[in-house]
């Protein structure tokens, strides 16, 4: 096995990185992939609560950086999927506690062993976005049909172009077809057209998602649930599927049933 | 139904977002892009004679590939010299 060093980046912060890299790892593992994450924010964890596993953790990335454990020790298997593993964030560290060749390394060591390592990186464009970059072999950007999503995953994705990393894949997030339909929200062509790359997936806005990091077991688990589908296909391009974009069109939505009533479609 | 005629925010969403891509892509504020313009419409004019209102100089963007797009008619000298 060679495992493929997917980022998860986005340069604005909470526009869903920490739950996608927590749904594409189930949704990976699910069909017998093994996955290890890697929580890239120090001093910022979250990854761990997201994924349920945070009463587990006993060293950090940290501790195997500075040589207090070896990197198996640090490996917090999931409750479920033995295939699933967290290396979680140090919380109280100082940021500069790592560095790009510290993640290379870490990253070189588990390739052999892991199908996919998923690097859950820190919002911003300073050292712990570079360190989560460094040894990465694709880099999906997230967004959020937004201004300052948009604009923030631009800066982005010019940071990597100059860095020649193999272009970066974009995930839109949290699209609301209402709000789309109603023209008060950018649509995913819209997105596309500004940031000029290619499209690895789109996620529909769902209340399940924020259930789903309450209870700590992602909706990519949840076999109706729609967000969950969308991760579910993001993972299967990552494995080289071809898979078709789903149809985002609520039917029966509020605003479908008010434009029939007034014969507007 | 007046709110029907309100101006829709996702096309003023985006076109707000072109506009601030191409200054943050090219590291160039507005003032600079028509400071660039003047300088080169005085370089072009010492050696032909442009129709300095007809102008049209742009950034404009391709994908992730930026441009600046001039469009500069010239002045028919032919006829001047011919007359």
């Amino acid at each position: 096995m060679t495992a493929q060093v997917v980022t998860i980046s986005s340069g604005k912060g909470g526009v869903g990185k920490t739950t996608a890299v927590a749904n594409l790892a189930f949704a990976l593992a699910m069909e017998g992939d093994k996955v290890v994450c890697i929580d890239g924010d120090i001093g910022l964890r979250n990854l761990d609560v997201v994924m349920g596993l945070e009463n587990r953790i006993v060293y950090d990335i940290v501790d195997v950086i500075e040589g207090r454990c070896k990197l198996r020790q640090a490996m917090i298997r999931d409750k479920h999927l033995s295939e699933l593993y967290l290396i979680p964030a140090a919380q109280t560290r100082d940021k500069n506690a790592v560095s790009p060749s510290d993640m290379k390394r870490i990253c070189d060591e588990l390739r052999l062993s892991a199908d996919f390592i998923l690097i859950d990186s820190p919002a911003g464009i300073e050292r712990g976005f570079r360190n989560a970059i460094a040894p990465a072999d694709r880099v999906l950007v997230i967004t959020n049909p937004e201004v300052s999503a948009v604009r923030d995953a631009d800066r982005v994705i010019g940071i990597l172009e100059a860095e020649e990393k193999h272009s970066p894949a974009l995930i839109i997030n949290r699209l609301n077809s209402d709000l789309v339909k109603q023209h008060d929200m950018l649509s995913a062509e819209d997105v596309l057209d500004l940031l000029g790359i290619s499209l690895i997936g789109i996620v529909p806005e769902d209340e399940g998602v924020i259930v789903g990091s309450n209870r700590g077991t992602p909706v990519a688990q949840d076999p109706k649930s729609r967000a969950g589908q969308a991760f579910r296909n993001i993972a299967h391009r990552l494995k080289g599927q071809d898979v078709p974009f789903m149809d985002l069109d609520k039917q029966g939505g509020l605003w479908d049933r008010i434009q029939k009533m007034t014969g507007r479609r | 139904m007046l709110w029907f005629k309100r101006k829709q925010s996702a096309e003023s969403a985006k076109e707000r977002l072109q506009l601030v891509l191409i200054h943050d892509r090219t590291d160039l504020t507005s003032a600079e892009l028509n400071e660039m313009k003047d300088e080169l419409l005085q370089v072009i004019s010492r050696h032909v004679d442009i129709d300095r209102d007809s102008v049209q100089i742009d950034l404009e963007h391709d994908g992730r590939t930026q441009r600046l797009v001039a469009d500069i008619p010239l002045r028919s000298v032919t006829r001047r010299r011919a007359g």
